[in-house]
C-alpha cells in the first residue's frame, strides 16, 4: 500500500535564507493591516457600537427588496439603516445605530417601530433574530474583548517563556501579534462584521496557531541539545524541515474541516469560521517564517539549554542512550 | 510504554463507552427518532441561539436607590423632630448633593437631636460600618451622608427583591423554563427559551407598578396646573399615555393618600355595564381599612389613581368603598389590563429596570443552524477521515476511530453536564475545530514514528519513542489552548462561553482518545501480530 505524502521525506528547504525578505513582507503586511483598520475602519457589530440588528428572511427564491426596506425604515426618522445581504439574496440584516446614547426608552420605541414597520409592509418576511445593545454595554463588551485578547496573548507567551527560554516567549508573542493583526486587517479589508464572536475566534486562533510554534520550538530545543556544534540558521532549518510534514498535515486537517463548515455550515457563523480559517493559515506561515528566524536575532545559542538542563531532561537523554 | 494490564484496558474502555453512550439520546433525537421513555435520557442542552428564544439584560440605576433612601431619611427625621418632647425646630432642610442637611433653631438641642437620629442608622451588614454618617458642623447644622457600604447593601437588597419580582412576573406569563439570574451588582439577566418576541416581556418588566391613590386638589387653579405650578402641599401629576386626559396634568395632595403595596390580589376583569377591561384589586385588611376611611371622608370628591407617577384615571368617589376591593378602569385593552394585574400581584419593583441588551432568535433559525452545522461537520469529518486514511494507512484507522470516539465523548460529557454546558452556535464551530485539532496529536505521533523508523529503529521501539517524544509538544500545545479557552470562558458571555466550554471539554477528551486510546489499540495490534515492518 502506498501512502500519501504531502511532504517528501528528508526535505532540506532553506527557509532561513530568505528570512530578511520574508520579515520585510510580513512587517509590511502588519503595517498595512493596522493602517487599513484605521483608515477603512472595522465594520463593528452592534455588540461593540450599540444599536440594533435584525435578521429578516424573505421567502426562498425571492430577492429582498433592500431599497424599499431602507426607505420604510428611513421614513421612521431614526436615521438611515445599514442593510447587508447575508449569504443569500433573500436574507438581509438591518442595522441601526443607537438613536440616543442616553435615552434607553427611545431605543425601545425604535425597536418596536422597526419591527412593526417590517411586519406591516412585508408580512411574507420573517424575523429570524433581533439583537439590541445599549451604548454602555457595548463599550464594556469591547473593552472586555480587547482585555481578554491581550491577556491571552501575554499569558500564552509567559507559558512559553517558562517552558522554553525568554527568546521563545518573545518569538511566540511576535508571531501571535502577527496572526491577530493580519486577521483584523482582513476584516478591515472585506468589511465583514467584526463582533464579539470574532474576538472569540481570535482567541481561538492564537491558541491553535501557537501549536505550530510549539512543535517547531520543541524540535529546536531537542536539536540544540543534540547538535551542539551546528550553526543556528542551519539548526533552525533542520528543525523546521523535520517538523514540516507534521505542520502541513495538521494545518491541512484543520483547513479541511473548517472549509467544510465555511461552505456548508450556518451562515450565521460565517465570519467566525472565516476568521479562524484565515488565522490558521496565517499562523502556519508565521510559525515557520516569523517565530523561528526571530530566535537568531534574539540570540538563542547552541548552549542556551545547557545550564538549564533539568533532571528530567537528563533522564530523557540517558533513555535515548546519548552521552 | 506499550504494556496495558487488563484492569487498565477495562477501565479505559469503560470510561470511553460510558461517555460515548451518553451522547446517543441526543444524536437519536437529532435524527428525529423518539427515544424510549423508560431509558435514561441525558440530553445536550441547547443555548438560546440554537433553541430559539429571548435574552434580555436589565439594569437598575443605583442612584435611584440612593435617592429613595435620602427621601425616606428626610421623612423619618422630620417626623422624629416633630414628635420629640420638647419639639425640636429644624429648618433649611436640603437633600442636594446626595446628603441630608438641616439646621437646628436652638443649638442647645444638638445632643437631644443626635440621640434621636443615631438609632435611625444601622450597621451595614458585616462591613462594620454604619449605613449613614452623622456630622454636626458650626454647632447646629446636621449633615447625614450615606456610606458606600450602606448604599451597596441597599442596592443589593433592592436587586434581590427586584429579581424576585421579575421571577414572579415571568412565572405569571407561563413561559417554560426561564432562567433569571443576577449579574454583577446592578443587573439581572433573563433568558426565556421559545419566546420569539420579547416585547411583551419587556413591557411587563419595564413597569415599576407602583400604584398610589391620592386626593385631587380641587382648589388648584387650572392655569397654574397647566404651567406646572402646584399649590403648597400638592404636586402636579401628568395623565398617562392613552388616557383621555393625555397631555394634561392635575394637581393632587401629596399627603393622605394610600399606596398600592397592600394588595392581596389583582385580576383582569370586565366592567359590568360597559364591558370594558378593568383591573380588580383586593386590599389586605389594613389597606382595606385605610381605603374605607379615605373614601368615606371624601365622598363626592375626585381622587386620582396613579401608576408609576402617571394618572390612569381620576373618578369621583360616589360612595364609601368598604369591602376592601376596588376596580381600576382607564382605557385598558385586555392585554394591558392583564399585564397591570400581573405587575400589581407580583408587587412593585423597588427600582426601575432598563433593558440594556437583548436578543431574540426564532426557533426556525436555530433549527436551521443545527441542521447546517451537522452537515458541515459530517462533511468535514468525512473528508478528514479520508485524508487520514490515505496519509497514515493502518495508523490512520486508529486516528479515525479516535476521532469518532472523541466526538461522541464530547457530546456525552455535554449531555451529562446538561444546562451547565449548553451547545451554542459558536459551540458547533468549536466541535468542528476540536475534530480538526484532535488529529494534531496523532499526526505528531505518527510523524515521529515515521521519523524514528527512518532512523532505523525497530517497530516497537519506534512506536514507543513516537508516543514519548511527541507527548511533550502535545502537552504544551494543549496547555496554550487551555489558556485561551479559560480566558474566553472568564470574559465571554452566553454563546462565546458555550464555545469555550466545548473547547475545554474537547481538549481533555482529545488527549484521552488521540493519545491514550490509540496507544491502547496500537499496543494491542503490535502484541498480536508482532510486525517487523509498518507502512507509514
Amino acid at each position: 500500500m502506498k501512502l500519501l505524502k504531502l511532504i517528501p521525506d528528508n526535505t532540506n528547504i532553506q527557509f532561513l535564507r530568505w528570512r530578511v525578505p520574508f520579515y520585510g513582507i510580513s512587517i509590511l503586511l502588519m503595517v498595512a493591516s493596522i493602517v487599513l483598520a484605521f483608515t477603512n475602519g472595522l465594520n463593528l457589530g452592534v455588540d461593540f457600537v450599540g444599536g440594533q440588528s435584525i435578521r429578516v428572511t424573505f421567502p426562498q427564491g425571492t430577492t429582498a427588496p433592500m431599497a424599499e426596506v431602507r426607505e420604510e425604515i428611513d421614513a421612521l426618522g431614526y436615521g438611515e439603516p445599514t442593510l447587508q445581504a447575508l449569504g443569500q439574496p433573500n436574507i438581509i440584516s438591518v442595522r441601526m445605530g443607537l438613536p440616543d446614547e442616553e435615552n434607553a426608552a427611545l431605543t425601545e420605541t425604535m425597536i418596536r417601530d422597526i419591527r412593526a414597520t417590517l411586519e406591516e409592509h412585508h408580512p411574507e418576511a420573517s424575523i429570524g433574530s433581533a439583537e439590541s445593545v445599549s451604548g454602555k454595554v457595548s463599550q464594556e463588551l469591547f473593552k472586555t474583548g480587547m482585555v481578554a485578547l491581550v491577556l491571552a496573548m501575554i499569558g500564552i507567551s509567559i507559558y512559553i517563556w517558562i517552558r522554553f527560554e525568554w527568546q521563545f516567549g518573545v518569538g511566540a508573542l511576535f508571531a501571535l501579534a502577527h496572526d491577530v493583526t493580519l486577521t483584523i486587517g482582513l476584516f478591515a479589508l472585506t468589511q465583514m462584521e467584526f463582533d464579539l464572536n470574532i474576538v472569540a475566534a481570535l482567541l481561538t486562533l492564537i491558541g491553535y496557531s501557537l501549536n505550530d510554534n510549539i512543535v517547531v520550538y520543541d524540535r529546536v530545543r531537542e536539536n540544540l541539545k543534540k547538535y551542539r556544534k551546528m550553526p543556528m540558521p542551519e539548526l533552525l532549518d533542520l528543525s523546521v524541515n523535520e517538523t514540516l510534514s507534521r505542520t502541513v498535515v495538521t494545518s491541512t486537517s484543520l483547513l479541511i474541516t473548517l472549509v467544510a463548515l465555511l461552505l456548508l455550515g450556518p451562515d450565521v457563523i460565517f465570519g467566525f469560521t472565516a476568521a479562524i480559517t484565515v488565522g490558521i493559515f496565517v499562523g502556519t506561515y508565521s510559525s515557520i517564517f516569523m517565530a523561528t528566524p526571530i530566535l537568531i536575532w534574539l540570540g538563542v545559542k547552541p548552549d542556551s539549554f545547557v545550564p538549564k538542563e533539568t533532571a528530567i531532561d537528563v533522564q530523557e537523554r540517558r533513555a535515548r542512550g546519548e552521552a | 510504554m506499550l504494556e496495558f494490564p487488563p484492569w487498565k484496558r477495562v477501565y479505559l474502555w469503560a470510561i470511553s463507552l460510558f461517555l460515548a453512550v451518553a451522547s446517543v439520546p441526543s444524536l437519536v433525537s437529532l435524527a428525529g427518532v423518539q427515544w424510549p421513555s423508560f431509558l435514561p435520557k441525558p440530553m445536550v442542552s441547547l443555548g438560546l441561539d440554537l433553541a430559539g428564544g429571548s435574552h434580555i439584560m436589565l439594569e437598575a440605576e443605583p442612584s435611584q436607590v440612593a435617592r429613595q433612601r435620602l427621601d425616606t431619611m428626610e421623612e423619618a427625621v422630620r417626623a422624629a423632630m416633630r414628635d420629640a418632647k420638647p419639639r425640636i425646630q429644624i429648618g433649611e432642610i436640603s437633600t442636594s448633593g446626595g446628603r441630608l442637611s438641616f439646621l437646628l433653631q436652638d443649638p442647645s438641642q444638638v445632643d437631644a437631636a443626635r440621640d434621636l437620629i443615631e438609632p435611625m442608622t444601622t450597621g451595614a451588614g458585616m462591613t462594620g460600618q454604619r449605613d449613614w454618617t452623622i456630622q454636626v458642623v458650626d454647632g447646629s447644622r446636621f449633615i447625614l451622608t450615606q456610606t458606600r457600604a450602606g448604599l451597596d447593601l441597599a442596592v443589593n437588597n433592592a436587586m434581590e427583591s427586584a429579581t424576585e419580582v421579575v421571577r414572579k412576573r415571568i412565572d405569571a406569563l407561563g413561559t417554560r423554563e426561564p432562567t433569571i439570574i443576577r449579574a454583577g451588582s446592578d443587573r439581572i439577566v433573563v433568558d426565556v427559551p421559545g419566546l420569539k418576541d420579547p416585547q411583551a416581556l419587556k413591557d411587563l418588566l419595564g413597569q415599576t407598578a407602583e400604584l398610589e391613590f391620592k386626593l385631587v386638589d380641587t382648589e388648584a387653579l387650572p392655569t397654574n396646573v397647566a404651567q406646572g405650578i402646584a399649590p403648597p402641599g400638592s404636586e402636579i401629576v401628568p395623565y398617562a399615555k392613552g388616557t383621555p386626559g393625555e397631555g394634561t396634568a392635575i394637581a393632587v395632595k401629596r399627603l393622605g393618600g394610600i399606596r398600592g403595596d397592600s394588595l392581596t390580589n389583582a385580576q383582569q376583569t370586565f366592567e359590568q355595564q360597559t364591558n370594558a377591561p378593568v383591573v380588580s384589586i383586593q386590599f389586605d385588611p389594613q389597606g382595606g381599612a385605610r381605603f374605607a376611611r379615605l373614601t368615606s371622608q371624601n365622598v363626592g370628591k375626585p381622587f386620582a389613581i396613579i401608576l408609576d407617577g402617571e394618572v390612569i384615571s381620576a373618578p369621583n368617589i360616589n360612595e364609601p368603598i368598604l369591602g376592601g376591593s376596588a376596580q381600576i378602569s382607564g382605557s385598558f385593552t385586555v392585554d394591558t389590563a392583564n399585564q397591570l394585574a400581573i405587575a400589581l400581584r407580583s408587587g412593585a419593583l423597588p427600582v426601575d429596570l432598563t433593558v440594556i441588551e437583548e436578543f431574540s432568535i426564532s426557533a426556525e433559525l436555530g433549527a436551521d443552524s443545527i441542521a447546517k452545522g451537522a452537515i458541515g461537520m459530517l462533511a468535514g469529518l468525512g473528508a478528514l477521515m479520508v485524508f487520514m486514511l490515505v496519509t497514515y494507512g493502518r495508523f490512520g484507522v486508529y486516528t479515525c476511530s479516535a476521532l469518532i470516539l472523541n466526538l461522541l465523548m464530547i457530546l456525552g460529557v455535554m449531555a451529562l453536564l446538561g444546562s451547565m454546558a449548553a451547545l451554542t452556535l459558536p459551540g458547533i464551530a468549536g466541535l468542528v475545530l476540536t475534530v480538526g485539532a484532535a488529529v494534531d496529536a496523532n499526526v505528531l505521533i505518527n510523524e515521529r514514528i515515521r521519523e524514528e523508523r527512518a532512523r532505523g529503529r525497530r517497530v516497537v521501539q519506534a512506536v514507543e519513542l513516537g508516543y514519548k517524544e511527541a507527548s511533550r509538544a502535545i502537552f504544551d500545545a494543549n496547555i496554550t489552548n487551555t489558556i485561551a479557552a479559560v480566558i474566553m470562558f472568564m470574559f465571554g458571555t452566553g454563546p462565546v462561553r458555550g464555545f469555550a466550554v466545548v473547547l475545554l471539554i474537547g481538549i481533555v477528551t482529545s488527549v484521552f482518545t488521540a493519545v491514550t486510546m490509540t496507544r491502547l489499540w496500537v499496543a494491542g495490534w503490535l502484541r498480536r501480530k508482532r510486525p517487523t515492518d509498518i507502512v507509514l
